[in-house]
């Protein structure tokens, strides 16, 4: 697959960047993205994700030069591109819609963009054939694009986009439109391909676990503003804010009081009991704090650190969902592999712990 | 609070880099300003700005005559009453076609009684009236011995103009009413409602500013109408028609000038509401489309009753238009019945020029056609597709153009370019040229290709566009490569819209038309006034024959060449 490799990738630098818009029932600006400084590596996966209306999708369309930006500068690969219309700037969209031309088949869909860089038509017949087979469409060249499922128009429209290799690859989330199954095996795809070309890619996504599968690097945004960036890991283990905690997967918070401060970390006094956290931070003893807890982080048994009372138990097969209270507070257990455990059943008294290592202090 | 900043500068410099784009956007603004904007401007400058400055002195003489004063009341009672029969009309037919299981005939007449106003010209119907029901009408002396029925003036206008419009409100409300989810009905009827009560309570409610949009259309294509008042209306004068007089017979321009901003006032106020008030009070109520099929009423009481009053009126329709190919190969309208004779089919040409006619006619609407067609799809691809400036001016001035009577059009022509710009004798070489009337049937038709551009660009994902935009095609590219042909059957029948309203156009073409210029429908008119109907019959058939072929040879095109069956399935 050597030969595969593109030609150089681009990073993309975004300076302050905002965007202002006009809502459309009371008039007023507000900013849809707000201040939005990041830096992309060459080569890296970087997704951009949040709720819908949090301006992933604006950022990213900055990005392609379908919107320009109210203040800032773009970057790509270190050239400033903010007046730059999209037909000159390196980079290539894969859509939502999938956007295909139903009026053109498979390889001229795909070859549209080597057509247009004027590309000798020998080499445009290579270049196509070379991209189908790795997004393993080969011998549906002259298929139109409606005789092709979901999952193959959506190869298509990365085929098409890949062909021209850009230095920057935009995904508007691409894989909304397909079902469940598919769009696992299809972020798994994306990935490999990616990787296989070394390419830089720009991903818009509002589902967290896609964002996780995929990327190197995940940039979570909130009403125009970038809530945390990250590895995967340090934004599920290490989120920064309540936020960003519960949108990224299931989460329990413990609210309490820090009581001291040891080396690996703090002791937390909760209602129900104290604990030990590990953190880095030092915190202000008697200072209000948040222990963010993931559900299959808490164990359930006889013995452990809290008191609590089970208020919901479930089987979900790979695993047994519990809901239990403890002092006030409502946290969420999953229990994997209870063949072999004990079950609690609603009403029965039982404890929790958990390793300090996995839990998180905000 | 945040504040536009850099975007709207980024946006014009992206703008600038794109030539083509920018190229377009100004010379389509400057055609806009110059044969859209500017004779309307003229028409005002002219009647406040004379000799002694500015002042209200022409409008006071236009009001000061009593027949400028009946002329307004004529046209807004015959408006009035048009625009409500015809609706009523139009609901009833659109109700029977949605509601009711009716027998295939029947809908081939439906489909027919749609289709004949759009391939005639407008002055078909008020010529068969007056063969028809006239002094020696056919039906009124020969068949019921009636010798002194008067069809001119205002009932003629009313009872041809209602025939002419109706279908344009069937077809508008039929859209409305497939719209109209049926659960919310059978919701209705389920609880116990009665079919009256359901269609009191339940669809009558929702269509209701549906049913004031048809109104308006129709009232304001009737008070614009030059064509039927002018055949029919006798002594009966509406404000197109007295337009009209006051600069062919009494040479009055400045007061036409005046006269013709008072009749664009009222169509533009009308139009203005229409679009901007009920248009988007229809959207509201009916958004959605149906979830599913209809239960068709079955019960006999109703079907039969409705179907048979539906079809004797489509059947009279009919008749209407059939009349006249019929009219022309009698050898004496009126006298002489038999034996039929093409004498006034050979007559047109050997005495008449009528050659002549038609290949003026053909040609100079065969040049328009595919400029107009062409010029409708780029300003709906730019409206719809694109964010720049000027959209709102190009978007804002081809739509209200629709809302410009022919007649006043022509006047602002006469008015704008007859002097040169502004009296000042610039660019007057193009008054009296083929091309200023090749210009006057691109305007006159650009409306209704812009908008049915647009409603089919709506259809088409924005992505597929910009994707192609964002893979490198500049502006031009995209829309030769990606827009045009996935809108081809939208620019096909546009093209042929445009021809046949073209070579059917009358109202601005007759005021702006000079002698070296002979126009099929200028033709008709003057045949018409004159009383010889026979010639007048002869030169509409061949004219309604032209058009027909015109539309049959579309959509065998589109058949052929189309977008293809697979292509549509997926959307």
């Amino acid at each position: 697959m050597s030969e595969l490799k593109m030609k150089q990738p681009k990073g993309v630098r975004l300076d302050h960047i905002s965007k202002i818009y006009q809502d459309p029932k009371t008039k007023k600006d507000f900013y849809a993205v707000n201040n939005v400084d990041l830096t992309i590596e060459p080569g890296s996966f970087v997704t951009l994700l949040g709720p819908s209306g949090c301006g992933k999708t604006t950022t990213l369309r900055m990005i392609a030069g379908f919107e320009s930006p109210d203040e800032g500068e773009i970057y790509l690969g270190g050239e400033p591109i903010n007046a730059l219309t999209p037909n000159k700037r390196d980079t290539a969209m894969v859509f939502q819609s999938y956007a295909l031309f139903p009026h053109y088949n498979v390889f001229d869909n795909v070859a549209y963009g080597l057509k247009l860089r004027k590309v000798p038509k020998d080499e445009i017949k290579q270049r196509v054939e070379r991209i189908l087979k790795l997004v393993e469409l080969s011998g549906m060249e002259q298929r139109m694009t409606n005789q092709l499922s979901g999952g193959q128009q959506q190869r298509v429209a990365l085929a098409r986009a890949l062909v021209v290799e850009p230095g920057v690859l935009l995904f508007d989330e691409p894989l909304s439109n397909l079902d469940a199954k598919l769009r696992v095996q299809m972020r798994t795809e994306i990935r490999r391909i990616q990787q296989t070309l070394g390419i830089t890619a720009v991903y818009v996504t509002h589902d967290q676990s896609e964002a996780m599968a995929i990327s190197d690097n995940v940039i979570l945004m909130k009403s125009g503003v970038i809530a945390q960036m990250g590895s995967p890991m340090e934004i599920y283990y290490r989120p920064n804010s309540e936020f960003v905690a519960d949108f990224i997967g299931e989460c329990n918070f413990l609210h309490g009081k820090v009581a001291g401060n040891e080396s690996t970390g703090a002791i937390v006094d909760l209602p129900a009991g104290k604990v030990a956290v590990r953190t880095e931070q030092r915190r202000k003893v008697g200072e209000a704090c948040e222990i963010v807890l993931r559900p299959e982080a808490v164990q359930i048994g006889d013995e452990g650190l809290l008191p609590c009372r089970v208020e919901l138990s479930c089987f979900m097969g790979s695993y047994q969902n519990y809901h239990v209270r403890v002092g006030d507070e409502l946290v969420k257990i999953t229990d994997n592999c209870p063949v072999n455990k004990k079950i609690f059943s609603v009403g029965d008294e039982a404890r929790i712990s958990f390793d300090p290592a996995c839990a998180h202090l905000l | 609070m945040a504040k536009k900043g850099q975007s709207a500068e980024l946006d014009r410099k992206k703008l600038m880099a794109d030539p083509i784009m920018m190229t377009t956007i100004v010379l389509l603004v400057t055609f806009l300003t110059l044969f859209i904007l500017y004779p309307l401007a003229i028409l005002l400058i002219d009647s406040l700005y004379g000799t002694n400055g500015f002042s209200l002195d022409t409008f006071q003489r236009i009001f000061g005559m009593w027949t400028f004063r009946r002329a307004i009341a004529n046209t807004l009672k015959v408006g009035l009453v048009v625009g409500l029969l015809s609706t009523l009309i139009g609901l009833l037919f659109a109700y029977v076609e949605v509601y009711v299981r009716m027998r295939r005939g029947v809908g081939a007449l439906f489909k027919l009684v749609s289709m004949l106003p759009v391939v005639s010209p407008p002055f078909v119907l008020s010529l068969s009236m007056i063969m028809l029901f006239g002094r020696s009408g056919l039906i009124t002396r020969f068949l019921l011995g009636i010798y002194d029925n008067d069809v001119y003036g205002y009932w003629g206008i009313v009872v041809v103009q209602t025939l002419t419009f109706f279908p344009v409100c069937y077809m508008m409300l039929k859209g409305l009413l497939k719209n109209i989810d049926p659960s919310l009905e059978e919701a209705s009827r389920d609880m116990g409602a009665s079919r009256m009560k359901v269609f009191t309570s339940v669809t009558l409610p929702l269509l209701l500013p549906g049913l004031g949009n048809a109104f308006l259309v129709t009232f304001i294509e009737s008070i614009a109408d030059f064509a039927n008042p002018m055949i029919i209306g006798g002594s009966y004068d509406t404000l197109a028609t007295t337009i009209y007089l006051q600069i062919t017979g009494a040479m009055d321009k400045e007061g036409a000038a005046a006269m013709a901003v008072v009749l664009l006032c009222i169509t533009l106020a009308m139009f203005v509401f229409q679009k901007y008030y009920l248009e988007r009070k229809t959207a509201a109520t009916l958004t959605g489309k149906a979830s599913r099929g209809r239960m068709l009423i079955e019960d006999r009481s109703v079907t039969i009753p409705l179907t048979v009053l539906c079809a004797l009126m489509a059947l009279f329709v009919i008749m209407m238009y059939i009349c006249v190919p019929i009219g022309a190969l009698f050898p004496t309208w009126g006298y002489k019945f038999t034996p039929l004779t093409f004498k006034w089919f050979q007559q047109v040409f050997t005495r008449y020029r009528g050659l002549q006619a038609f290949r003026d006619s053909f040609v100079l609407s065969l040049i328009a056609a595919p400029i107009t067609a062409l010029l409708s799809m780029i300003i709906s691809y730019l409206v719809v597709k694109r964010k720049f400036k000027a959209k709102g001016f190009i978007e804002a001035v081809s739509i209200l153009a629709m809302a410009v009577p022919g007649t006043v059009l022509g006047v602002g022509y006469i008015r704008g370019f007859a002097n040169g710009l502004f009296h000042t004798g610039l660019l007057s070489g193009l008054y009296g040229t083929g091309l200023i009337l090749v210009i006057v049937f691109v305007v006159r038709s650009l409306p209704t290709g812009t908008r049915s551009g647009i409603s089919a660009l709506r259809q088409i994902d924005k992505n597929i566009e910009e994707s192609a935009y964002d893979m490198g095609a500049n502006s031009l590219k995209v829309f030769t490569s990606v827009t045009l042909p996935l809108i081809k059957d939208s620019f096909l029948s546009g093209l042929v819209t445009a021809f046949v309203r073209s070579i059917t156009a009358i109202s601005a073409i007759i005021l702006l038309v000079t002698p070296s210029y002979l126009l099929i429908t200028v033709q008709i008119n003057e045949f018409a006034e004159k009383g010889s109907f026979s010639i007048a019959c002869a030169f509409a058939t061949i004219l309604i024959l032209i058009t027909y072929g015109a539309v049959l040879l579309m959509n065998l095109f589109i058949r052929f060449f189309g977008t293809s069956k697979q292509q549509k399935e997926e959307n």
